[in-house]
């Protein structure tokens, strides 16, 4: 009985039951599958995190983004002083989270593929693409970069999804995808 | 000299120091729950869209302290009396160093209430996760790290008992599967505690303006060292329960010591770098770095939770057949005390556990899916099919024969003792159910408002979120007024309890005793019934897998 010593005191001689017996071996075979998932969709699936990533200062990644922006701004998105940013196919493009926007606002071409940065001016801030349901980690410091092939067209919201003090809720960016 | 008193149930030698300081323990343990549980019924009533109950300052403040109150001091005050129960009652020996428990005890109520008064006051609305470089008052990590050494001291007393036991040969061969579970438990809580230390002490003196920075990925690696860590404490300790449960109400032994205790050294083999699992989508790390750790080494973690789940209820089954249930795969289940608040819950956690907690962390921890929950509501679903209907039911469900049997008092209120166990666990069972479904809609955890009225721009979730959060709100009232039933027997019972009529004369065994099966292909019963259902989970498991991959294979390319 599980509240008491066992009964024989060399319990680890004793012969496990056959449906035991059956049940670790599929649990071991189902936690194979799962694990070699991982690795299989890295060769094989177009969801995946690139594993590229730099440290650096969040004033020297304002910058960039501020740079990023002047070159190719293309409108204001409605009144809210934001710039819309049409960057060329296949560049750096760049977002940055700051309590509490997202910035700039991009207009990426549909079916066509981007590098984009990703990193935080202040503090740690959650990169959720709706209705997509993309969801990522931004961090101050570490300048994330992904290649991102946008599939459907439309507007897009980027939702701050790590709390980061009484604005949070507020904080919504936008990425427009266009048909070219 | 330690004094020893004789349960008159079970027969059990109770150290009177050990007695005090489980009570104690106890208590204090579910009046946080009440108070966590309060907060967290500010928390629903406020994301249930048309209540929008608290501002948003309150709303923050209320969520860090509900996460707090409920994830780190309810369960922890009622593991250290599972501590001190599986050693010194269970292995018939004095509790070694009293005195230093009452030190744990002291540490971790005087650290729970400085943090619950910094969150109280405003500063240090930070959630429970205190993510840098966001910073609370110095105050809000002195009182965790307080509480942290609090436990640890529990563990060391815990350990020591085992020792003088093993020294005095108080028992004979090896310590119960139970026991065994909860020293599980301990180890691993060193090893959060310690975590926590590396983290929370820079980050204190971070706070107070001693240390100028601290990287952000470092601190969420060594953070969820002790976040996960915690959490896999909590499974440890509330499958001890089960196995203790099984023990108790059917004198079920394990159908093989041998398997259940390799399942529990599992978890401490395979607890690896188990923060892994919150690192997912961040920069910084590699892909290899997270499989590896994500999938506790090849998922062998998981493994010793999947056995469990089969030996569990194959003890309950193997015993209830000895006596006599053997009416074809189900008779068994269909005959056990449903009405009985220690099966009841002992049952809901067992099943709601693995498919609401279970099956998702799973999911939302293999490295490409959790691109489509990280931080969505889909985690606090996830969380709450573990450590609320998981965990907390398991513990509320062995509360109802040890507070009991410990004060020697009758149930308050036995009529509702019966019902609340399926209200709490179907309650929060649904509300985990449905914050799941808003999280696959993307509606973002640790949010005060979905509907972004005070936002520049604006995201339109679709009325199937709104829906989603409403319903998960109602649930969330459900489960909370079974929580709110819990407590109310739980103190009414300890301060207002008839005296339990002096039982049967103790007997010779004590009467929970004798084993119901013995081991091996020969004596051990088949258990059909407890297989069938493990295939049922097993398909459900696979099924909702791969739905999953299906699913993630339909958003935007990302490389």
């Amino acid at each position: 009985m599980s509240i008491f010593p066992p009964k024989e005191r060399i319990w680890w001689n004793e012969p496990i039951e056959k449906s035991e017996v059956l049940w670790i071996t599929l649990g071991l075979v189902w936690a194979l599958v799962m694990f070699f998932m991982m690795p299989y969709w890295h060769m094989t699936g177009k969801q995946n995190l690139s594993n590229e990533a730099y440290k650096i200062r969040p004033e020297v990644f304002a910058e960039r983004t501020q740079a990023f922006a002047e070159k190719y701004t293309v409108r204001e998105e409605g009144d809210t002083g934001i710039p819309v940013v049409h960057p060329p196919v296949g560049s750096d493009i760049y977002m940055m989270g700051s309590t509490w926007e997202w910035w700039p606002v991009l207009e990426l071409e549909k079916d066509q593929s981007y590098r984009l940065h990703l990193s935080s001016a202040d503090l740690q801030h959650g990169f959720s693409l709706l209705p997509e349901n993309i969801n990522l980690q931004v961090l101050p410091g570490y300048d994330m970069v992904l290649t991102i092939t946008p599939t459907s067209s439309g507007e897009f919201s980027v939702v701050c999804n790590e709390f980061c003090g009484i604005g949070h809720h507020t904080m919504v960016g936008k990425i427009h995808v266009v048909e070219k | 000299m330690a004094e020893f008193r004789t349960c008159p149930d079970t027969g059990f030698q109770i150290d009177l120091a050990a007695d005090k300081l489980i009570k104690w323990n106890a208590v204090t343990a579910v009046v946080f729950l009440l108070i966590g549980g309060v907060f967290g019924l500010a928390v629903a009533l406020t994301r249930w869209p048309a209540v929008h109950l608290l501002a948003a300052d309150n709303f923050y403040l209320a969520l860090t302290a509900h996460g707090f109150d409920v994830l780190l001091v309810w369960m922890i005050f009622f593991e250290m009396a599972l501590l001190y129960f599986t050693s010194s009652v269970l292995l018939k020996t004095r509790l070694a160093l009293p005195k230093l428990a009452w030190v744990q005890y002291i540490l971790m109520i005087v650290g729970a209430l400085m943090t619950n008064v910094a969150v109280l006051r405003g500063d240090s609305s930070v959630m429970f996760t205190s993510y840098v470089p966001m910073t609370a008052a110095p105050d809000f990590y002195i009182g965790i790290i307080l509480f942290a050494v609090g436990a640890l001291l529990g563990c060391v007393v815990f350990f020591a008992t085992l020792y003088i036991a093993k020294r005095d040969k108080t028992y004979e061969g090896s310590i119960p599967l139970v026991t065994f579970g909860a020293m599980t438990a301990a180890i691993i809580a060193v090893f959060t505690v310690l975590s926590g230390a590396v983290i929370l002490i820079p980050t204190l003196f971070y706070s107070m303006g001693y240390v100028g920075s601290i990287d952000a990925l470092m601190y969420r690696v060594v953070w969820w060292g002790m976040g996960h860590a915690s959490q896999q404490v909590n499974v440890a300790a509330q499958i001890a329960c089960w196995y203790a449960i099984a023990a108790i109400l059917f004198n079920a032994s394990p159908l093989s010591e041998k398997v259940s205790r390799t399942a529990f050294l599992f978890y401490i083999l395979f607890l690896q770098l188990a923060s892994a699992h919150h690192l997912l989508v961040d920069p910084g790390l590699s892909s290899e770095w997270k499989i590896f750790n994500t999938s506790y080494a090849l998922y062998l973690a998981v493994l010793g939770s999947m056995i469990h789940g089969l030996t569990v209820p194959g003890a309950v089954e193997a015993a209830l057949r000895k006596k006599g249930y053997t009416k074809g795969l189900f008779e068994w289940l269909r005959k056990a005390p449903w009405g009985n608040p220690v099966f009841s819950g002992f049952a809901l956690s067992l099943v709601l556990f693995g498919f609401l907690g279970g099956i998702t962390g799973v999911m939302m921890g293999t490295e490409q899916l959790n691109i489509i929950s990280h931080n969505t509501m889909y985690v606090p679903g996830h969380f709450h099919g573990t450590v609320v209907v998981g965990s907390t039911l398991a513990f509320m469900a062995l509360s109802y024969w040890l507070v009991p049997t410990l004060w020697q008092k009758e149930l308050m209120f036995p009529r509702l003792a019966k019902w609340q166990p399926y209200l709490f666990g179907l309650g929060m069972g649904l509300a985990s159910v449905f914050m799941m479904g808003a999280g696959t809609l993307g509606v973002p955890r640790r949010h005060w408002d979905m509907s972004f009225a005070d936002a520049a721009m604006v995201h339109e979730f679709p009325a199937a979120a709104f829906m989603m959060m409403s319903l998960a709100g109602m649930a969330g009232m459900i489960g909370g007024l079974g929580g709110l039933i819990y407590i109310l027997n739980m103190v009414g019972t300890v301060f207002f309890g008839k005296a339990k009529q002096p039982a049967k004369p103790v007997p010779e065994t004590p009467n929970i005793g004798g084993a119901a099966t013995t081991y091996g292909n020969a004596g051990t019963m088949a258990v059909p019934g407890t297989f069938v259902l493990a295939l049922v989970f097993l398909t459900a498991f696979v099924l909702y897998y791969f739905v999953n991959w299906k699913y993630l294979s339909s958003v935007w390319g990302l490389s």
